[in-house]
């Protein structure tokens, strides 16, 4: 495969996305109705309904805002409707987005109503999405793509085959200037001593390790038992993992065997330190984490799986794929590429690598994901405690 | 020869059942990836895909290698060929 190329929109920042959508953002959970009725109104935009936005403080408050704005900003977005309540935190969330020149408008519903409301953001949604289907997918080079990774309802053969997939992807890609994210800070547990060793630099490796243990705190607060069966899930034991060690080790694969992270990320922070792997603190929970990725400015995901995982994202394509042999025979709908063959011994690593790569750059020229043709949309803040 | 079992480094103590069939006294070839080596092994129990088959005597109490690192602690004795899981391998955390 020569060059790596593939067609996809740059922005008004000089960020490239591979999708065009125009996105009604809800500030809070009492504008989902308004925005998924402007959604209804005009075609070709999509709502992003979500649970939450009231009374929440401090570094969680910051998290909502920062997820929000983020996702808004992602260039996979071509133009985005906010909806809030009130005007105040509608309007920093506008201005957060604005500042990648793309268009955006706020609309608050007090002393409007919901009717009035959805009338005028409808009127300003039809301008966005009739200006956004006029873009046109440029030539884009892999400097220009950011990907993340994230794996679920992994088994033992997510350690087999998928995640280093994953991981021999990475590693070709890395000296190209590909920008990637891993993150499922819970799920490295095990395996921590070789993440950190990992790190491109001593204080990289020090602040992960920073990162779990504050994590391994909340655990540890908050636990009843073991974790048995919520890590590693039933379905994850279903399919032969045991332990969160032995689930941790799997999961590690998907970073490859030479490629070193150079930054830690908050949750939903954006990478700053140019081309490279980042490790991002994120929920090892499926849809938390894709959120937390996208709104940091990730445009297309790759994601193994072991038993099933069916997980897809509203505006970052989720391409699945699997090396258990029946999972891609009984779920196949959702499975996006088998490298199954990796276990028969009938594909090696560097060819299952090379497949997925192919495989990203179609989804990257616009072919649909699994998860994308099946309506896969999960959008899903993460909260970080009680709101006041 | 079908590939029924899989192990990743040579210092494991277990693999990784990678077919659907695997009855007692199956006589499976399984396949070390680090080394590229193939071993042999018979299974003495029925072991579902994925699940995990001891490829030695484990006792009670041992530490049970997959990756080459420490995955968990072995709770009761497992004889080799026999189905390790939830019941005879537990987490050393949390």
């Amino acid at each position: 495969m020569a060059g790596y190329e593939f067609y996809g929109y740059r922005r008004e920042n000089g960020r490239v996305g591979i999708r065009n959508h125009v996105v009604i953002l809800p500030l809070d959970d009492l504008s989902n109705a308004a925005s998924e009725a402007v959604a209804t109104n005009i075609k070709g935009c999509l709502a992003l309904p979500h649970a939450y936005g009231r009374l929440q403080f401090g570094e969680d408050l910051e998290l909502h805002f920062r997820t929000l704005i983020g996702t808004g900003c992602n260039p996979n977005v071509a133009a985005c409707v906010v909806i809030g309540i009130e005007p105040g935190w509608t309007g920093r969330v506008v201005e957060g987005i604005a500042a990648t020149g793309k268009p955006v408008a706020g609309f608050a519903i007090e002393t409007n109503g919901d009717i009035s409301t959805i009338a005028a953001a409808s009127r300003k949604a039809q301008e966005f999405v009739q200006w956004a289907t006029e873009k046109q997918r440029e030539r884009c080079s892999i400097e220009d793509l950011f990907v993340s990774t994230k794996c679920g309802e992994s088994d033992t053969t997510s350690g087999l085959g998928s995640c280093p997939t994953v991981g021999n992807l990475i590693d070709k890609l890395d000296p190209l200037g590909a920008t990637t994210c891993f993150g499922e800070t819970s799920e490295l547990t095990g395996a921590e001593l070789v993440c950190a060793s990992r790190a491109a630099s001593k204080d990289v490796g020090e602040r992960f390790m920073q990162v779990f243990n504050t994590y391994q705190e909340v655990i540890d607060r908050y636990k009843t038992s073991d974790l048995s069966e919520s890590q590693p899930t039933k379905g994850n034991i279903a399919g032969g993992l045991t332990t969160i060690e032995e689930k941790a080790f799997g999961n590690l694969q998907k970073i490859g065997k030479k490629t070193k992270y150079i930054d830690v990320l908050q949750p939903a922070e954006a990478p700053a330190k140019g081309p490279g792997l980042y490790y991002m603190d994120t929920s090892s929970a499926a849809a938390e984490c894709v959120t937390l990725q996208a709104a940091a400015g990730f445009v297309v995901h790759l994601f193994p799986t072991g038993q099933g995982n069916v997980i897809g994202n509203p505006i970052e394509p989720v391409i699945k794929l699997t090396a258990n042999p029946r999972t891609a025979r009984t779920m196949r709908e959702h499975i996006d590429l088998d490298v199954s063959g990796l276990l028969r011994r009938e594909m090696n690593l560097d060819q299952a690598g090379d497949r997925l790569i192919e495989l990203m750059l179609r989804t990257c020229n616009g072919r649909l994901t699994c998860a994308e043709a099946l309506g896969h949309r999960e959008f899903v803040m993460t909260k970080l405690y009680q709101s006041a | 020869m079908t590939t029924a079992f899989i192990v990743h480094d040579k210092a494991d103590t277990v693999g990784v059942v990678v077919v659907e069939d695997v009855q007692p006294g199956k006589d499976l070839t399984g396949w070390i990836m680090e080394t590229d080596e193939t071993i042999t092994l018979k299974s003495l129990d029925p072991v579902p895909l994925g699940h995990k088959i001891a490829l030695r005597d484990i006792k009670s109490g041992d530490t049970v290698l997959k990756y080459g690192h420490d995955v968990g602690r072995a709770v009761a004795d497992v004889g080799k060929g026999h189905h390790v899981h939830i019941h005879n391998l537990k987490t050393k955390r949390w």
